[in-house]
Parts: C-alpha cells; structure tokens; sequence
C-alpha cells in the first residue's frame, strides 16, 4: 500500500489545476492518476484557440493552455502515474490502479480529488435510427483522429448536434478540405457559445437547422446518406418533412455526461440533473475528504472555469488535510426554480470568515432574455438579485453571491429566475 | 485446391459442424463471404440456451433444442466461453395465460426437460421483484442459460482450425460445378475447389447456394428482431430471461441479462425483402420498449448504449431442414435454422456428421475415421476480471501489454486486443476487435478506444491505418492522411 496526503484521479485541466492549488497550499505528498499516456485531457486535441480568456487574459490554444499547468508541474514534487487506469475508489479513500510498468497499485489517501471528465454522448444517447456503417462518430472522436493522429474521417459532413465540439469540428474539416453540409439541431437554439457558432458555422458559410434531426442513416459498409427531418416542439420528427442529403461521415455533437463511474461505484450519489456528483461550496462529496472538480462535477462551457472550481477544491483538499475546516451546525440547501436546470453548489457546508463571496455556477433550461436572477431564503426574502440580459442552455451562468447576506439560521437558499419589470 | 468437405457459411451452424466433423480424417474447407465469421443471424440474437419447451416433440426444432441444451456446459467450458444457466421464466398474466404454460411445460416434459415448476404470486416476485406488478404466473424453467452468441460461434471456428479446418474469410461462393446432379465442387472468390461434399450452412442465403447447384426447393424469407441493450447499471435488474407468452410467430419480446452484465431487451419481428439490411427503426425501437415494459417495470430508456438488429431465416414449412438434397448428390443443406437454432447448433452439428458418415459409405464405400487426436480445449486467453487482481497482476509483470488499459469503459487491455488479433481466426477490424475482446462495447461505444484499437490492429498487421475497417468490405474508418482531401482538390500550399 502506497501512502498519498492528496490522491488526484485525472490529469486533465481539472486535475492539474487542483493538484498545483493544493501544493501551494502546503501539501507535500501529491499523487496525480491520469489514464492517457499524456497530461492535459481533452485539451491535447483541442487544438483551436479560445482559452484562457479569462483565467490567462489572453487567447491560448488547448495545448498551450494545458502546458501552462504541466510546466508548472514540473517545477514541484506532486508525483504523476501516467497510463495508470483506476479500477476502484472505497470511501475509506482506498484507490486500486494498475499500470504496465508496476502492476496492481494500491494506494492509501488521506484525502482524494475526482477529476475524471466526461464523455460524449453517443448516436444512442439520441435514438437515431438507421444502419450502422463505418463513418459515424462523435465528434470528439473524430477531432482525435484528424488532430492527434492525423487522419480525415470524413469528406462530406452532417453534423448532429450544436455543442462546441461539432461547431469546432465543422470549421476544422472545412479546412481540411471537406464539405460540411449542415448542422442540424433539435432544439429551437444553439446548444454551444454564441461565438463558436459565429466564428465556426457563420464565417464558413454553413447551415445550422434548427428544430432538425437525423431520421434515419443508410449505409452498408460506409455511410452513404442521412434522412433529416424537421422537429416538434416535443422533439418528435414530423413525417413529410424528410430530405435525403447524401455524405459519407455523421458526426454526433450531442452533449457530454460526466464520467461516474467510479463514484457511483463507491456509492456517492448523483445530481440528475448534473450527471456528477452532489457537492457542497467547497466541491466536497458527500463523503468527507472525497471532493470533486471540473467536468466530472458538471460540464462546464469554458475551460477557465474549470481551473477556477479546481482550484477551490485544491484548497479545500489541502484545508480538510490540515484539519482546517470549519463545518456549519446545519448544510444550506440550494433550491432552483423549474427554468433552472442545475446549480453548483447544491449545499453550503462550512463558515469562512474570510472569504466574501459564494460563487455559483448554473444552467438555464431554455434561453431567458431581460430576466433577474433572485436569491431568497427560506422565508422567500429576496437576499440578492443579478439582471441579465441574455442567458442560454449553451453558456454558464456565474453568480457572486455575499456570505455575508447568509445567516446562521438560514436553512436553505431558492434561486430564481423572472423577467425583469419594466 | 481439393477438400472432402466445403463447408458454406461461417455462422454457428457452419462452425459448429466445421468443429464437430475436424474430430474426423477429413480435409475441410470452410467459407466465408465477410471479413469474420459470426456475421449475420449468429451476431445479433437474444443470446439464449432455449429449455425447448416451445417447439413441438415431433419438429427437429423441438427434438434438436432438447438434445443440445445440455451439452452447453462442457462444451463452453472447452471452449472457454462464458455461459450462465440462470433459468427462464415465461410470465403469464390471466387464466388463459396459465393454461398456456401448462401445456407448454406439458410439452416440455414429454420431451425429457426437467425441473420445470409453475410460479406464482409471491414466490414469483421473490425471484424477479422488478416484473410487472400485474404479472400472475411463470412457467420457471431451470436449464435455460445466456450465452454471447458471437463469441461462441468465434470459438467453435478457433477450435475447428486448430483442428485442421482451413477457414477462408472474405470469400465469396461464385458458382458450384455439378455433373449428372452430382457436386463436384465449388467456384470461389479465391479460386476452384473441388469437393465431393457441400455442406450449405449459408443461412438467410441458403436457398441461393442450394439454387447454385440446382436444387430451387429452398425458399428463406427473412425477419428482422430489433434490440436495446442497456449500461451495465442494469445488469442484475432482472436474475432470468423473462419471456412472454409467444405467440404464433416467434417467442416474443423478453427481458434478459446478458453474459457480460448487460440488459438486453427485444426483439419484435416482421419481414423483410433485403436480407442485408440490418437497419433499426423508431417504430421498431418503441415496440420492444413497449413489450419489455410489459414484463418489467422501470425501465429507463436513458441508458441505452446500443440497438440493433439480427435477421431471422426461416422457411416456408417454419421447421429446420437438414439433410440430403433430394435434387443434388453431395448436396448437404442445413437450412432455415431459425430459433431456437443456436441452442440447437451443437446437435445439428452431430446430426450433419451422421449425413456424411451415411453419404460417405453410400457413395464412396468409405468409412469416416475418428483421428487420434482432437484437441477439444481452446487455450484461456486472459481476460481481465477485477474479482482476480492478483492473477492480474502477475500477468501484468511478465507482459506489460496487459496493463495498457484501452478500452476504459469494460476495461480491456493492450494484451488481449493483440492476442485477439492474432487468434486463430484473427480480428482485422474494430468489430472483430470488439466481438472477442468486448473493446468499443461499453457504454461510450468506442467514442474513446475506438483510435486507439484501431492504431494498435495496424501496428500489429502492418497495415496503413487508412486500411483498417469497421467491418470489413468498404467500411473504411479513415478516408486519407491530414491534408490528403486538399491535395486531391489541389487547395494545399505547402509554402
């Protein structure tokens, strides 16, 4: 049995971030498991510019915006196991990996940080019907294969889906020479950034359709065409509409689940609405000591508030290692109203005197415009209100909330979304 | 080149027979048209060592299920293939139901199969506490087991080539040569072989091969069954394979876990012109949605990772037909093997054997000679398994390949993709890849391990990874090399 103070499962941007915030933070003996032969995560692949805005102020590709952390890495003493596959995680912090160099690894840690991402739903996620021929993939799938190991999927495109990754992947094989004849999306609006969708569909000339889906796709051995149809309001595809379009290549941009494997298999339970873990303010589960960060918790939309949330429970990690917690007699609760589809934190665990503010990260379920974001107690007594012009499912919501505002008899918190009176 | 015996069709009919008849003195030749065996009916099916209560005592269906159930578990522990005999249970839900299962365990019972009960009430839902809360009786049957289909029928070929069987894959039968309505032999892809003996295994095509050498008494129509499989979240909602009442046509939509610690639920079945088209529908996807929820309750459509669908052969007179062409000498036609054909294969295997024992001393004055030696067990490859770490370990430590995890969602190594790759009847493509190693059958669906077994198939082949298939044939993964499309269109400027 191998002893860690701090066990980190992931070295993606979550990972790294939480492991380097946890060292500046006194810990000494840090351990980073990250399954792919490299740090970095997803980021390797993104090979676009576009990150770092806000935690860097300045416009980095994925890559550069991955080294920043790993340089910063090799200038401490936190170990890294590469290639290293965690089997199982107890609530006892017992982590059991194997890798090809050592084995079977067993390792005790005084406290563990969940950073294992997420991954993308796939063609069954949507029910789309059809044959099952070579040339259908997700489009992160297909990002590896054109940005990593150098091959084009795909010459003619139908892209399914309007998260980031397809936006990005349409500009990308347009690049490299493919025609990508169309976006299509079921719902009424954009899943990704307002920016993707301008800088990747608009720029290059390519149709996004809304209130559109994929009925069916043909193809023996490879894709030959799809059968787009339009959709309803309840997203069912309304017959009569149907068009063939013929390609060879689908992608499928569908959304990202959060990888919960391994929580689920220790017994943390899960937000529905998140797909990860039910965390309180300092990203800590609902096992003291297990803390979860970055898209594993909840799919962000930028990378740099993945650095951000990490960073907290870095900090966290270290304080619970140092025994510097301090824990509230009773959690708050954080409630949402129906057009909210998820809030992190979903409790408020611990009294800090320093800090100021309570950051919150949320979802609308469908786009709100000229709205105020409201925050009551239990009593319904508006604490706090934030007008917003714009919100969409596609961007994040971030809420600076006052500590001060809670009081030690506050039992819960409801947040809420209304039109702004004029 | 020459053989006693072609073999037509890689599915579990043909390899089972290809097995069962290398235990002889013959040279046998065994043919594929796709790039792997186990590609139609015997790839996607329920899974299921029947009871054989269903089919009539005097059908070969009926007899031939009955006869092979047992030999089940000697036969995959030979072969090293998972099987579980966890019991069947076919749910009645009113009186008329319950006479239903009377009869059919009746019938079962004339033909031998024992340990049948009828369940009820509370006892019932002690053994399935998820069924439909309307449901009333089962007809509990112990000998039925879930087995991947697939893997089987892989391992029945492996087995038969290291006997001496000689598989072709990619290998298409163009035409058989007959004289005087007597088999001389076959015309393939690959060249002429002559044979005395055809054995047409082909499946939903065996009526055109039959046709080939001049017997048109075969007519195969093809009916497609449509299926779910669910996230192994969902592996032990269910303890049996819960099956409906069936009806005339097929036993119905059941509810079952699958070997590996799936849910699987389907198929429905209706007919179809195209006996390649393996297409799903919404229509046919909510049907078996509906049925299954109609034996369990719960269900979360959700945590699907897969659907697909397999193809039924069935003939005109709904029973097999094995035996002699009545038209063409040589001729063997082991046809319209629909359910419960898998579970039958192994005792029409025996029973292909006998055909060509008799053939053989009929025509040919000669005896069919046993060979000294038959090596009826397949090697254990290792295959992860997180209940025996240790073993693992050690494994791991004398071949580091074994702890490359590729396949993160089932959790497959590096090692057992290349001792894939390399088996007897090699994998040269993701689906062969993922049909013995379980690699890409996870609930991300290769999304992550899909470039990565890929590379490792080319790394292994010495194949460019542009050559790699999905599946054999034009199922190409990768079209050209980054900045190939520009060079094509003469857009790339290297300057």
């Amino acid at each position: 049995m191998i002893d860690y103070d701090l066990v980190v499962v992931g070295g993606g941007p979550a990972g790294l971030a939480a492991a380097l915030e946890a060292k500046k933070n006194g810990i000494e003996r840090i351990l980073i498991l990250e399954r792919d032969k490299y740090l970095g995560g997803i980021l390797q692949q993104c090979i676009h510019n576009g990150f770092g805005l806000l935690y860097f102020k300045e416009e980095l590709t994925g890559p550069e915006y991955a080294d920043r952390f790993i340089k910063k890495l090799s200038g401490t003493n936190i170990d890294v196991k590469t290639g290293t596959m965690v089997v199982r995680i107890n609530r006892k912090k017992e982590i059991t990996a194997l890798n090809s160099k050592e084995g079977l690894l067993f390792i005790k840690a005084g406290a563990v940080i969940l950073a294992m991402g997420c991954r993308e739903r796939t063609r069954e996620a949507v029910r789309i019907p059809g044959d099952r021929p070579a040339g259908i993939f997700t489009a992160g799938t297909a990002q590896r294969y054109l940005n990593l190991e150098g091959y084009m999927p795909g010459k003619e495109v139908v892209i399914l889906g309007s998260g980031d990754i397809g936006l990005i992947m349409a500009r990308r094989m347009t690049l490299e020479g493919a025609d990508v004849k169309a976006v299509l999306e079921i719902m009424p609006f954009s899943s990704g950034l307002m920016r993707n969708k301008v800088q990747c569909l608009d720029d290059f000339g390519i149709p996004l359709l809304l209130k559109h889906t994929i009925s069916r796709i043909n193809g023996k051995d490879r894709v030959e065409s799809v059968i787009i149809s339009k959709a309803d309001e309840n997203m069912s595809v309304i017959t009569g509409t149907e068009k063939e379009i013929p390609c060879d290549t689908v992608l499928f941009s569908v959304g990202l689940i959060p990888e919960n494997e391994l929580s689920r298999e220790m017994g943390l339970s899960l937000d529905k609405a998140t797909g990860g873990p039910v965390v309180n303010e300092l990203r800590e589960t609902e096992v003291r000591g297990i803390f979860a960060c970055g898209n594993v918790l909840h799919v962000h939309d930028l990378v740099d508030y993945v650095s951000e949330e990490s960073e907290i429970a870095g900090r966290a990690a270290a304080a619970y290692i140092r025994d510097g917690l301090e824990r509230r007699e009773r959690e708050i609760i954080v409630e949402r109203a129906e057009n909210i589809n998820y809030i992190i934190p979903q409790k408020i665990s611990f009294i800090d005197r320093e800090r100021e503010m309570i950051k919150f990260f949320m979802r609308v379920k469908r786009p709100e415009e000229d709205v105020r974001i409201s925050i009551a107690d239990g009593e319904n007594k508006k604490l706090a209100s934030y007008k917003r012009d714009l919100l969409t499912p596609g961007e994040m919501l971030v809420i600076n909330f006052p500590e001060k505002l809670i009081k030690d008899n506050t039992e819960k918190i409801k947040m809420f979304i209304e039109k702004e009176r004029r | 080149m020459e053989a006693d015996v072609v073999i037509i069709g890689g599915g579990v009919v043909g390899t089972a027979i290809a097995r069962e008849l290398s235990k002889y003195e013959l040279k046998i030749i065994l043919l594929e048209k796709e790039e792997d065996v186990a590609m139609g009916s015997s790839k996607a099916n329920s899974g299921i060592i029947h009871a054989g209560y269903n089919a009539d005592a005097g059908t070969l269906r009926g007899k031939l299920n009955v006869r092979a159930n047992p030999l089940f578990d000697k036969l995959c522990s030979e072969l090293k293939v998972p099987f579980k005999r966890i019991g069947s249970l076919l749910i009645g839900f009113n009186e008329d139901d319950l006479k239903v299962l009377k009869e059919k365990k009746e019938n079962g019972e004339k033909m031998g199969i024992t340990g049948m009960k009828i369940v009820s009430g509370e006892d019932l839902f002690k053994l399935e506490p998820n069924l439909n809360e309307k449901a009333r009786f089962a007809l509990f049957a112990p000998s039925a087991g879930i087995i991947s289909s697939y893997e089987f029928t892989i391992a029945l070929a492996d087995s038969a080539v290291i006997n001496g069987v000689k598989i072709y894959l990619d290998t298409e039968l163009i035409d058989i040569e007959t004289e005087n309505r007597r088999v001389l032999g076959v015309k393939t892809s690959r060249g002429f072989i002559k044979t005395g003996i055809i054995i047409n295994a082909a499946g939903l095509f065996s009526d055109n091969i039959a046709g080939m050498a001049g017997d048109n008494s075969i007519e195969i129509k093809a009916y497609k069954g449509e299926y779910h499989l669910f996230d192994k979240k969902w592996g032990d909602y269910v303890n049996h394979i819960i099956f409906p009442v069936p009806d005339r046509k097929s036993k119905g939509i059941l509810v079952t876990p699958t070997v590996h610690g799936n849910l699987l639920i389907g198929p429905n079945f209706y007919a179809v012109d195209d006996k390649d088209d393996l297409g799903v529908s919404s229509a046919g996807l909510e049907e078996i949605y509906q049925g299954a929820g109609k034996l369990v309750s719960g269900l979360d459509r959700r945590d699907v990772i897969a659907s697909y669908a397999g193809l039924r052969a069935k003939t005109e007179g709904d029973d097999f037909i094995i035996g002699h062409s009545d038209l063409v000498k040589g001729l063997i036609n082991v046809a319209g093997i629909q359910s419960p054909g898998f579970t039958a294969s192994p005792a029409i295997a025996e029973m292909v054997v006998d055909l060509v024992r008799e053939y053989l001393a009929r025509e040919k004055k000669q005896e069919l000679r046993k060979k000294d030696y038959f090596q009826s067990e397949l090697a254990q490859r290792p295959v992860f398994t997180e209940a025996d770490l240790d073993e693992w370990d050690e494994l791991i430590k004398k071949d580091a390949a074994y702890g490359e995890i590729i396949c993160r969602c089932e959790k497959i190594s590096k090692g057992e993709i290349r001792d894939a790759i390399h088996g007897p009847v090699p994998a040269r493509s993701l689906d062969a890849v993922k049909r013995r190693t379980r690699a890409g059958a996870g609930r991300c669906q290769g999304a992550f391990c899909a470039p990565r077994v890929l590379k490792i198939i080319a790394e292994e082949l010495g194949l460019k990874p542009t050559e790699i298939t999905k599946k054999g044939g034009n199922s190409r993964i990768l079209l050209t090399e980054t900045k190939g499309l520009l060079l094509q269109k003469g857009e790339y400027h290297d300057d």
